[in-house]
């Protein structure tokens, strides 16, 4: 309850703001009150851990028996450490591949998602349904056949073998069509085709339509698709861990693991520390951007 | 690009996508006219993007060339090929927008699961981890015995900068250098004392390097010549170096395999490896189609089928109760906050917090959270109970829905507050007027409402569920593990984990890819019945029109 929002609740609802007022408290109670009380009993729920390990990174011993004394000391060792680790090389790879894989998989997903939505050509419907179909199949399993495959094409291009961070990203670019797709494709058909006529008309060709015109007026799926795909590549752990082999090409979730997985009481400090500054570029994003976010799933719940 | 140029460019692809046939008479008249039109920036753009994607292209096909690997180089030629036609045909507008996509598509989405069905197929695995023709080499090399009598050779231990290789001083005093791939080749070299000290391309180890990689030196073997045969050089000391021969001798045209010194005769069998009359077979095999017997292993193996059961059972309890339990929540607390109360915005960002919370970190605090000996929940919310949340097979199990309710909850909450916004409001007063309570209301009226457009997001959020490896891997890692610990496996494993297991990608078992693609394909079964039935009912297959 901050008093910035309070003027939003009046102006929309003043009537209710009214007659509140004038409520004897038992029957505020159960109209509102009951409200609040669900509202704060999960609000701890959901929040106590993130504050916790806020904590825990600012503890001064790092161990996890240290840490369960909420903000009994603030000290920013643990933080420090982790310039002396790999810590920082995996927060490069992470945002790096994260990056490059949404760059892509919008450049991708819109052009594949121009096409479908304006063109009429053969195959168009099948091609349609088998994106629907496979979608549906989460590249994840088949991570076996992912490794088999880049140990083959890791003999014929190094670049693309197992351990590259480059392969990585291609392996993620697998999954750009999809769901990612059908979002765009149901955006794009909101657009007025008469818009594309008059540019065609106008003697713009099919590659000027795309990049100046549609691409333009498609900017808010665009960041959606963006967004999402930052977000699923940033927390992917499975094919990470698979493919990537050396410590130093680890990326963060893969490294994490591998501090609490190994000298859980040891390392709690140093994880807590890595948890924190992880989570932040993530919870920026989410946090500014949560409109479009809504938004996306959303769209995404109509297109099935 | 000038205007003019618009109009040329716009004249030769406006009729791409279905020309009527006067247009494209005229178009191709206009073509012979003049082609100077279509070469604006964008062209010289595309031109040098498909320069650099040749140029790539050619780069890959020569290095298949070079390894010999021939499905990998047909394919790029394909790819090549495509791409080419694609991008410099005029017929093939769609395509140029689908193509980029759909290579990486194919080859990291559709062939892989293609790949994974020809995998489960085979006994691909620990020692059957190649074609037939690799495992006679391993096994040639693996069995190798000094040969008596053989002289021993002055050796220095050398590298080219990553590999170890080996410069020796042969009997007749020439000078030789080598390594693993490479055979023994006369070279010329400094000798001091009958030792190699200096020798040209490559650098000589000091003591201590040598101690370093020990281990490599000692392993390491150096073929005397191109014919495995004639065996290798490989050292103990990193001085001295022995000629060491195979113990077997693969005979081509019988297919089989000989010991030299006990003469047993090894023939292949169906299994993909050399077995001798009295049953014993050779340690290195060969990949072999072994058709349905991975999926027999899965079903009635002792060692696999009690636990593959448990663990498909637990793989539906979980994906069932985290979407109910998440859902029930979320639905709960939308229903909560969809009236107007202060500080609403405030609540709902707080209650999404778990949510953007990236999905590795979430499961790895709570892993510490509900540690035994020290978590917070023990320690300081139950006063030092050494409750073994992790580590019992029912608490784990709950611990784990849990953890997942406090992940998920948020999601729902999102996505019921959405649906219950856009809830038609006339309904909701045609109940109030006809007399319904609250209650009454709510439950005949708004959560049908709320379930219809929810629906199928619960049911990817159920296959999402699934397959929460990293929930699962992270938090308990599948255990507390089975009393039968044949197999690697334990009580909160799910479909997805138990692939990975078996599969032996960690090196916790020896690895077994064919038995994990076989388990693959029943996820993959399983899941497109799941959805078979969802598009059934959500008929979303009707909007592609």
């Amino acid at each position: 309850m901050t008093a910035s929002t309070l003027p939003e609740n009046r102006a929309a609802r003043p009537v209710a703001a009214a007659s509140r007022r004038r409520q004897p408290a038992g029957r505020w109670f159960a109209e509102t009150g009951w409200r609040h009380v669900v509202g704060v009993v999960f609000v701890v729920y959901a929040v106590f851990p993130i504050v916790y390990v806020l904590s825990a990174s600012l503890s001064e011993g790092g161990t996890l028996t240290g840490s369960n004394q909420l903000f009994d000391s603030i000290d920013g060792g643990n933080y420090d450490a982790l310039s002396g680790t790999a810590f920082w090389s995996w927060f490069v790879n992470s945002v790096q591949v994260a990056v490059v894989t949404s760059i892509g998989t919008v450049l991708m997903g819109a052009a594949a998602a121009y096409a479908l939505s304006r063109f009429r050509f053969q195959g168009r419907r099948a091609g349609l349904t088998t994106l629907l179909i496979v979608q549906m199949f989460p590249q994840m399993l088949a991570f076996v056949a992912i490794f088999l495959l880049l140990i083959s094409l890791g003999e014929v291009v190094p670049a693309l073998g197992l351990n590259s961070k480059v392969a990585l990203v291609c392996v993620y670019l697998g999954g750009a069509l999809g769901v990612n797709t059908f979002l765009m494709y149901g955006f794009f058909n909101t657009i007025p085709r008469e818009l594309d006529e008059a540019a065609k008309i106008d003697g713009a060709t099919h590659a000027q339509t795309y990049w100046t015109i549609i691409l333009r007026l498609v900017t808010p799926i665009l960041a959606v698709v963006a967004l999402l795909s930052i977000i699923a590549t940033f927390g992917e752990f499975v094919i990470a861990r698979v493919l990537l082999q050396s410590e130093s090409n680890w990326t963060l979730a893969v490294g994490l693991y591998s501090w609490v997985s190994s000298l859980l009481e040891a390392n709690w400090g140093l994880f807590a520390a890595g948890a924190v500054i992880s989570t932040i570029p993530i919870l920026a994003l989410f946090l500014f951007l949560q409109k479009y976010i809504v938004g996306g799933l959303t769209a995404g719940s109509v297109k099935g | 690009m000038t205007d003019l140029q618009h109009v040329a460019d716009a004249r030769e692809t406006s009729g791409d996508a279905t020309p009527p046939p006067d247009e494209r008479r005229r178009r191709a008249a206009r073509r012979d006219e003049s082609p100077a039109g279509r070469y604006g920036p964008g062209f010289l753009v595309k031109l040098a993007l498909m320069a650099v994607i040749d140029a790539f292209g050619v780069y890959v096909v020569w290095s298949a060339w070079v390894a010999e690997s021939w499905v990998i180089l047909g394919a790029m030629v394909a790819m090549l090929a495509v791409a080419n036609w694609v991008y410099f045909s005029r017929r093939t507008v769609p395509m140029k927008y689908v193509l980029p996509g759909l290579v990486f598509l194919f080859t990291f989405q559709i062939f892989t699961i293609a790949y994974t069905g020809w995998v489960a197929f085979t006994n691909y695995g620990d020692g059957h981890n190649s074609t037939k023709d690799d495992a006679i080499t391993a096994l040639l090399a693996q069995n190798e015995r000094r040969v008596e009598g053989s002289p021993s050779l002055p050796l220095t231990v050398v590298t080219d900068g990553d590999d170890l290789g080996f410069a020796v001083v042969r009997p007749d005093g020439t000078t030789a250098v080598g390594d693993a791939d490479d055979a023994l080749a006369p070279v010329e070299a400094t000798v001091t004392d009958g030792q190699v000290t200096a020798v040209d391309g490559w650098e000589v180890l000091g003591r201590q390097e040598i101690l370093e990689r020990q281990g490599e030196v000692t392993d390491l073997r150096v073929p005397v010549s191109d014919d495995p045969n004639d065996g290798s050089v490989r050292t103990q000391d990193a001085r001295t170096g022995y000629t060491f021969k195979p113990t077997l001798v693969y005979d081509e045209a019988a297919d089989t395999m000989t010991d030299t010194v006990t003469g047993t005769v090894y023939a292949p069998n169906d299994d993909g490896q050399f077995e001798a009359a009295d049953g014993t077979t050779l340690q290195v095999g060969w990949r072999v189609f072994v058709g349905f017997d991975n999926f027999t292993t899965a079903f009635s193996d002792s060692r696999y089928a009690g636990p593959f059961f448990q663990v498909v059972v637990w793989t539906f309890v979980f994906a069932f109760a985290s979407v109910a339990t998440t859902f029930l929540l979320g639905m709960f607390l939308a229903t909560v906050f969809n009236a107007p109360i202060r500080g609403r915005k405030l609540y709902r960002t707080l209650l999404i917090l778990p949510y953007a919370i990236p999905g590795f970190v979430a499961p790895l605090l709570w892993s510490g959270l509900l540690n035994r000996s020290f978590g917070f929940v023990n320690q300081v919310l139950l006063g030092g109970a050494a409750i073994p949340w992790l580590t019992d097979p029912w608490l784990a199990k709950f611990s784990i829905i849990a953890v997942n309710l406090w992940l998920g909850f948020p999601y729902m909450f999102l996505i019921c507050t959405g649906a219950l916004q856009s809830l038609p409001t006339d309904v909701m007063e045609a109940a109030k007027i006809d007399g319904a309570g609250r209650l009454r209301t709510w439950r005949s009226v708004t959560m049908p409402l709320l379930l219809v457009s929810t629906t199928p997001l619960l049911i990817s959020s159920f296959a999402f569920n699934f397959n929460n490896f990293a929930l699962i891997y992270m938090l308990t890692g599948g255990g507390p593990r089975f009393d039968d610990a044949s197999v690697p496996l334990g009580h909160t494993d799910i479909l997805i984990t138990m692939v990975y297991s078996v599969a032996g990608l960690d090196g916790s078992a020896p690895k077994n890819f064919g038995l994990a693609s076989a388990l693959s394909i029943v996820i993959f079964v399983i899941i497109a019945t799941i959805s078979a039935i969802a598009f059934k009912r959500t008929r979303s297959l009707e909007e592609i029109n």
